[in-house]
């Protein structure tokens, strides 16, 4: 049966996939890849990676669809003329795809419990984590424990790329025409907005609990923080653009961009003065388990806090560019 | 025994108004009627099949989040429903207003 749906599931991305290069609309291809995003979050949570299918879901269906729309009010929907001459980009992406396919032949099947993926450290940890950390989601455990400094790369990376949205989009407000007319969002739509502002404390109450959810169930600081920063875009949209920075100024926004990853960073920094190694939770208790629970939990929240400032940065940066005329 | 019959009639009945829908959304000749079409799969598939899934459920947590999602669908999907409806009013300049139903 699960085989069965995991077919159709990747027939339906491929079928999905096709369409979006295929499509000259580009408004179209937006709402593809959101579909596109979507059966993958499907996909993952068939193969029992419930924290990677939640990431999907709020980042690639909800979030950057909304970011790739702003785009689109940018520049329009329909593509650029096609080139004449495909025939290079073709025959490098053809020896590309032929390269990685051949090289999945030596790859061992998936879910073969062989493989030396599942021999090499993943028994360790499914073993120790009850023992050393005290939680029952492995993924937390391995994510903001076992494997901090990955994790402190990846929201290094975010920042990097949050920074760098907002050096090249970001509007000197300054130098913005004062004659153009504030955008008011959805103000006018009595409906949209009602249901709006009612869903609004859930979806961030929702965020919140994968917050802090995270070490017993599937969730965690980044889909918390995506989660978040969908119900502040969304408050966002339905006042306009001036509602929406006014609860969350760019000052807050950048300080939360850089505080998250502070944080991350302090706790690990305070592990060491602690007497432990960086990103050594232990010292923070008498108990070496509960001060492993306090470091994931001031981890993730590190997390959560750098995530949903990006996003919310992100939007900025697109929704208050003007369209170019 | 019932209930199994029952919520079996309420995923099928669900899984048929969800075929309808996207037969309706593909087949039916404007926007209005397809959404009308796609709106079937929205209050009655959803309600349906979730309902379903609820007899199995029992009384449990997972009914209480079942619910959650009812309530959450039947919330956003009309609105969603409305805020296509009203983009489709607004973005068309060719041919006569478009007056109430």
């Amino acid at each position: 049966m699960v085989t069965a749906f995991g077919f159709v599931l990747l027939t339906l991305l491929l079928v999905t996939a096709v369409a979006i290069v295929v499509t000259p609309n580009l408004f179209v291809a937006v709402m593809l890849t959101s579909i596109f995003s979507l059966l993958m979050a499907a996909t993952f949570f068939l193969l029992d990676a419930a924290d990677v299918a939640l990431t999907e879901a709020a980042i690639g269906a909800g979030m950057s669809t909304i970011l790739f729309l702003g785009a689109l009010a940018l520049i329009g929907e329909h593509e650029a003329r096609r080139r004449r001459r495909p025939w290079l980009p073709l025959a490098v992406i053809g020896l590309t795809a032929f390269t990685l396919i051949y090289a999945t032949f030596d790859k061992p099947r998936l879910g073969d419990p062989a493989a030396p993926v599942h021999q090499h450290v993943a028994p360790w940890y499914l073993e120790q984590t009850p023992e050393l950390m005290g939680m029952s989601n492995v993924v937390t455990a391995v994510l903001a424990g076992f494997r901090a400094y990955d994790t402190l790369g990846e929201v290094l990376v975010i920042l990097t790329a949050g920074f760098g949205v907002l050096l090249i989009l970001a509007e000197r407000r300054a130098g913005g025409r004062p004659d153009r007319p504030p955008a008011v969002g959805l103000r006018h739509h009595l409906i949209p907005r009602v249901v709006g502002q009612l869903l609004i404390p859930f979806i961030v109450l929702f965020g919140l609990y994968l917050q802090f959810h995270g070490e017993f169930g599937p969730g965690g600081g980044f889909q918390a923080g995506a989660i978040i920063a969908v119900g502040i875009v969304l408050h966002a949209l339905l006042e306009g653009e001036a509602a929406g920075r006014a609860i969350l100024p760019t000052r807050v926004l950048t300080g939360l961009m850089a505080g998250g990853a502070f944080l991350f960073a302090a706790v690990g920094i305070a592990g060491m003065l602690l007497g432990g190694e960086f990103l050594d939770y232990s010292g923070f208790s008498a108990d070496p388990v509960a001060g492993q629970q306090l470091g994931v939990h001031l981890v993730e929240a590190g997390v959560g806090i750098t995530v949903t400032g990006t996003l919310v940065a992100a939007f900025h940066a697109f929704a208050d560019r003007e369209r170019p005329a | 025994m019932i209930i199994d019959a029952l919520s079996f009639a309420m995923l099928a009945l669900g899984g048929f108004f969800v075929f309808m829908g996207g037969l309706g959304a593909l087949r039916l000749p404007d926007l209005y009627t397809r959404m009308h079409a796609a709106s079937l799969t929205d209050s009655l598939g959803t309600l349906l099949t979730l309902g379903g899934i609820m007899l199995q459920s029992g009384w449990s947590l997972a009914t209480v989040k079942l619910l959650t999602i009812l309530f959450f669908l039947l919330m956003t999907g009309p609105t969603a429903t409305y805020a296509l409806a009203n983009a489709a009013l607004f973005s068309r300049d060719d041919g006569p207003p478009a007056t109430a139903p």
